[in-house]
């Protein structure tokens, strides 16, 4: 039986968490109620939204995959080694996160024109083509997930990976071996907000790749696109299959994450 | 023979300096000294997790200074056990054999031998998620015995342990001591634990270490 005070700590805490939900859910709500079944259907009946549908959902997955790519050796390095300058990459990897997302499209463009840059677009044509997309998504999504998958692997003990070193692993076999069985639901983690980090950016796109549809659009340039031409219905339909996407794989990666842990 | 000459190993502030030890082959020694004091960086130095400033370390007549700790052959139980989260206790017992490329039926009969000699045989197929303390241990002691190393090093193996389970640990591993022909460096707070399993008592000191007569 709780005392009074505990009683009202736990009310508080209650309290806080339930006001957030109820915002979520009646965000959520607000863009359900405001969408009907018609403009629902006439948003999936459009041959540019469903490219925009297609694009985003590839551009995600490849853009999550990236990430991942990049953010497990990352974090592994930055949280087993000492080396030169470790807190300044440490600090540098924070910048994508803080930076306005607008300014990262607009280096990203600045970036592009510089001879470096024009000699890449000349051999695989970047700036306001497909690859600026998933490029403009992956500059932003993986500092999250190289951030997700330094914690994950402070938290797993490094005397582990010490043992199999002792039975016969070099460093490169205790981390596949041992490591890397253990990082299983932080790299999922990593793999699910880096995804859905992609799913969201719209500022770095719009910089960099432009807004040209059935080229560049992906789901938040039809929203912006539709709702700058008044077309407020078409772009709450679209931002609900947003959602709904986000929603599933969220859901499906949370699944797969616990299954196996004896959690579901 | 297991032996440091004159090492020097830095940690941070903490130094341990030129420390000189010599445990026989086949013997049982048990180190012990205050918290703080060195034995599991000792420990660590020997199986090559941390590198020595200055100084030897020799096992069975061959010089590991330099060696990588796969490459010293040393079976090394650490305090929490620190057993792998995803593999099943079978796997555990299996794991220096697999990375050694042992085929599979020399595998399965060392696993099956590890298994009666710890009595683990009923949790083969379980992961460490749930094992009890004592299990937990003996899991990882048989999976550092399974290479046959010719040195194992125990850091505290006991410490959270209670009463009844370490008292058949301490039968295990003087049955183990008997049928496994090595040389043990086994570090401990406790003068029971020591004088029920040393052949030869070791304190450390911040002077060096200092041999201890068994009997008290």
């Amino acid at each position: 039986m709780p005392r009074p005070h505990d009683a009202l700590f736990l009310a508080g805490l209650i309290g806080m968490l339930g006001l957030y939900v109820l915002l979520i859910v009646s965000l959520l709500g607000a863009l359900a109620c405001f969408t009907s079944g018609k403009d629902l259907a006439t948003a999936l009946a459009s041959e540019e939204i469903r490219y925009a549908f297609r694009l985003s959902m590839i551009s995600c997955t490849l853009s999550a995959l990236l990430s991942l790519w990049v953010a497990i050796p990352a974090g592994y390095l930055l949280s087993r080694f000492q080396f030169p300058g470790r807190g300044l990459i440490d600090a540098l990897l924070d910048v994508p996160i803080v930076l306005p997302p607008l300014v990262i499209g607009l280096a990203l463009l600045i970036l592009f024109q510089t001879r470096l840059g024009r000699a890449v677009d000349q051999i695989v044509p970047v700036t306001f083509a497909v690859p600026s997309v998933v490029l403009a998504q992956f500059s932003v999504a993986c500092a999250f997930a190289v951030r997700t998958m330094r914690v994950t692997f402070d938290q797993i003990n490094p005397r582990s990976e010490q043992v199999a070193m002792t039975l016969g692993c070099s460093r490169a076999q205790a981390f596949w071996m041992v490591v890397f069985p253990e990082a299983r639901r932080g790299i999922l983690t990593a793999a699910t907000l880096s995804w859905a980090r992609s799913l969201g950016e719209f500022g770095p796109i719009l910089v960099f790749s432009g807004a040209t549809r059935m080229r560049t659009e992906v789901l938040p340039t039809t929203v912006y696109l539709e709702l700058s031409v008044g077309k407020i219905e078409a772009a709450a339909a679209v931002s609900l299959i947003m959602v709904v996407a986000a929603l599933a794989i969220l859901i499906l990666a949370r699944l797969f994450g616990l299954r196996g842990t004896g959690l579901i | 023979m297991l032996s440091l000459t004159d090492v020097t190993i830095r940690q941070g502030k903490f130094t341990l300096s030129r420390l000189s030890l010599q445990i026989p082959t086949g013997h049982y020694a048990v180190l012990m000294g205050k918290t703080g004091s060195g034995k599991t960086t000792i420990l660590e130095a020997i199986c090559g997790l941390r590198p020595t400033a200055s100084g030897q370390i020799c096992l069975l007549g061959r010089d590991v200074t330099h060696l990588k700790p796969a490459l010293r052959g040393v079976g090394y139980v650490p305090q929490d056990a620190s057993l792998f989260s995803r593999l099943t206790v079978r796997q555990h017992l299996a794991f220096a054999l697999t990375i050694r490329s042992w085929d599979r039926q020399r595998i399965e009969r060392r696993v099956a031998e590890m298994a009666e000699l710890l009595h683990i045989g009923h949790l083969l197929d379980r992961r460490p998620q749930g094992l009890s303390g004592g299990e937990a241990q003996r899991v990882a002691l048989g999976r550092a015995l399974a290479m046959r190393p010719g040195v194992l090093l125990l850091d505290e193996p006991l410490s959270a342990l209670d009463a009844e389970t370490r008292q058949e640990m301490y039968d295990l591993l003087l049955a183990v001591r008997r049928q496994q022909s090595m040389t043990v460096l086994h570090v401990t707070h406790s003068r029971s634990e020591a004088q029920t399993l040393a052949d030869l008592l070791l304190e450390l000191h911040a002077d060096g270490v200092r041999l201890l007569p068994r009997d008290g």
